[in-house]
């Protein structure tokens, strides 16, 4: 059990301010997701918390006490790296052992801990084999391992999934689900650039661009009200439109943004009018693109569309699902 | 002068020509006797099968040709020569590997030969690799290597000229103008001829091979260490492994192939070292190795071509298995990248 707890953390490499002024309390157990674009300071952060980076300023805390001085080694946490940071001169077996190894327990204890852990995620057959005769899969699992084998109160992981192809990485979110099921005492901290993977495994998603933190929330708590254009266009896919002009002014906004699934369609003419550009069909949804006056917008039917390109369509979003934001972005 | 830099100029343009000329010329008559576009499209492809099991040949011959002329003949002859008497015109048969085995001289000289083996590429290897480490992390650690890179730009000659002055000894009386008698002096010790004492001196010359050679094996090993990917030593300081556990357990095992390469490639290199004893010492004093007395036996005073030719092919023998093993680790270095 290990809360995390920071106050105030700023982290400038030279002149470049990269972690601006972050607070965040990350409760005991809870399983949190770092997402926004590259270079916003995501990685950066979960490498403060790590101690293989220091803050510049501010109280890092973990399990209540502060840890600004307190080696990687010794803060009771273990990453799992988006490359795996597999030892390559070392077997599944070593590579798993290697903290065990360091922390002068006995053989024998080594060897029922990796046995163990080897069992949990399915390595057993490959214990005595080196990294590169892994698959991708495989790999991740052994750095999962590492991570697990040392009983750490926290795992962070720094985009854990990146290197592996599309329907590989839907099962290893399942497994990495699965695991914060079977330690549900374990923080565990998730860095992603996919909203995806934010969306679907987080407790609570952390937002950052540019160093700041933009919003924290459940992933629902972020889709229904997200407090920011930013956020607005992150989380979700397709990404939310934004209105701008007489429909946005007529609500006394800025800029609106309506969801593609948040439209309904007029047999008379709207203030958002246009022209059917292309259409996505997926089998469960359509996606529409339509072009008016503001600009592309997206729009998404259940099911095949009956509408055809180059169709004239009227489009009105559901007075509910609108969000307004004011002219400094924020939500009204 | 002027008639020196146009014989040199004529040579060069007659040269480059005559290889692009030999080159183009060939390939034509190739194309020529075996063309591709024959009659009928099965002639045409076993044409272009022919020229395609031709062509290499043609290109390597010159080559093949004058390494055969300048390296595998010499060591036929040097293999022949070592077999017979002093002149060459006399079938001896072991007569001179059996005189090696039982020479005092010989055996010295294999006796430091062995020394330097044990000291020159471990030493270099080892600095090689604290340097690299040391100086990796240093904002002026690329001006340190350098610096100790350069000496590796001086010929084993001129370096043992730098290190006479080192070692000088000046008689009883005179001022030490050496800078390892100036320290001994300045602690109040007596001054030395280093390089006339017996056993020691062997390692007075061989910190001159050192000096030249470390610089080398920082360069690769520090590209090497480069290498390295930083997420693996990260790993390793979470898993609470100390700096020093880290660099045994997990920098030196992920470069050990390199490490070998270096040291095996400075090990042939010793081998054949020959430049810094005839120098400094010219094999007085002990300091004799199998290649200084090869030269002593077949072009100095011993005027004996087939014990020359034994000396020779005994350093020949010892320094191909090393070459063997380091071209085929070197290759299965590149092949892992």
């Amino acid at each position: 059990m290990a809360n995390i707890k920071l106050t105030n953390i700023n982290k400038s490499y030279g002149s470049h301010h990269i972690i601006k002024d972050v607070s965040l309390d990350i409760k005991s157990g809870e399983f949190i997701v770092f997402v926004g674009p590259s270079g916003c300071g995501k990685s950066t952060l979960l490498r403060s918390i790590s101690g293989l980076d220091q803050v510049s300023s501010g109280t890092m805390e973990i399990d209540n006490a502060v840890v600004n001085d307190v080696p990687p080694s010794k803060r009771g946490i273990a990453m799992v790296f988006q490359s795996y940071a597999l030892y390559p001169h070392m077997s599944v077996f070593e590579n798993i052992g290697f903290a065990l190894e360091n922390q002068g327990l006995p053989r024998a204890e080594i060897k029922k801990k990796v046995e163990a852990v080897g069992e949990m995620l399915q390595l057993t057959t490959y214990l005595t084999r080196l990294p590169k005769a892994l698959s991708g899969g495989q790999r991740q699992r052994v750095a999962i391992g590492r991570a697990i084998v040392r009983g750490a109160k926290v795992f962070l992981f720094d985009e854990p999934l990146s290197n592996l192809d599309a329907a590989l990485r839907v099962q290893m979110r399942m497994e990495i689900a699965k695991l914060k099921r079977d330690l549900p005492n374990t923080t565990m901290v998730y860095v992603t650039h996919d909203q995806v993977e934010a969306m679907t495994m987080a407790d609570r998603i952390v937002v950052l661009q540019a160093g700041r933190v933009m919003q924290v929330g459940t992933p629902m708590e972020l889709y229904e009200n997200p407090n920011s254009v930013f956020v607005a266009g992150f989380i979700g896919s397709p990404k939310m439109n934004f209105i701008t002009g007489k429909p946005a002014d007529k609500l006394k906004a800025k800029t609106i943004g309506v969801r593609p699934e948040h439209f309904e369609f007029s047999k008379t003419a709207t203030d958002i009018s246009g022209t059917l550009d292309y259409t996505e069909v997926l089998g469960s949804d359509s996606f529409l693109y339509v072009s008016t006056p503001t600009g592309m917008l997206t729009v998404r039917e259940p099911g095949r569309t009956q509408y055809k390109t180059g169709q004239k369509l009227h489009l009105k979003p559901i007075a509910e699902h609108v969000h307004r934001f004011g002219p400094d972005d924020n939500r009204l | 002068m002027t008639a020196q830099i146009l014989y040199a100029f004529f040579t060069v343009l007659l040269g480059v020509g005559g290889c692009f000329g030999y080159f183009y010329g060939s390939n034509w008559l190739l194309d020529r006797t075996f063309p591709a576009n024959a009659n009928n499209d099965a002639s045409a492809v076993r044409n272009l099968r022919i020229q395609a099991n031709i062509r290499p040949w043609l290109f390597l011959g010159p080559a093949l040709l004058l390494l055969s002329v300048y390296l595998i003949f010499p060591v036929i002859q040097t293999v022949y020569l070592s077999f017979h008497d002093r002149a060459g015109d006399k079938y001896v048969g072991l007569a001179n590997y059996k005189w090696a085995f039982y020479d005092d001289q010989f055996r010295l000289s294999i006796f430091n030969n062995i020394l330097w083996l044990a000291v020159v590429p471990a030493l270099c290897t080892l600095m090689g690799l604290i340097i690299a480490v040391l100086t990796d992390r240093l904002w002026w650690g690329n001006l340190a290597k350098s610096l100790i890179f350069m000496p590796l730009a001086i010929s084993f000659v001129g370096a043992s000229v730098i290190w006479k002055f080192v070692y000088d000894y000046r008689g009883e009386g005179q001022q030490q103008i050496g800078i390892l008698n100036a320290i001994v002096t300045y602690f109040g010790g007596d001054p030395q001829v280093w390089i006339a004492l017996p056993f020691w001196n062997n390692f007075f010359l061989m910190a001159i091979l050192v000096w030249i050679q470390t610089g080398f094996a920082t360069v690769i090993l520090a590209a090497a260490l480069r290498g390295i990917p930083e997420d693996t030593l990260e790993a390793a300081t979470i898993d609470g492994a100390g700096p020093f556990k880290i660099f045994f357990r997990i920098m030196v095992p992920q470069i050990y192939g390199t490490i070998l390469v270096v040291w095996t490639t400075i090990t042939v290199l010793v081998l054949k070292i020959f430049d810094i004893v005839l120098t400094m010492t010219n094999s007085q004093w002990d300091t004799s190795v199998l290649a200084n007395l090869m030269f002593d036996w077949m072009f100095r005073g011993g005027g004996d071509f087939g014990r020359g030719a034994a000396i020779a092919i005994v350093i020949m023998v010892a320094v191909l298995p090393i070459m063997i093993w380091n071209i085929r680790q070197a290759n299965a270095e590149q092949k892992g990248h």
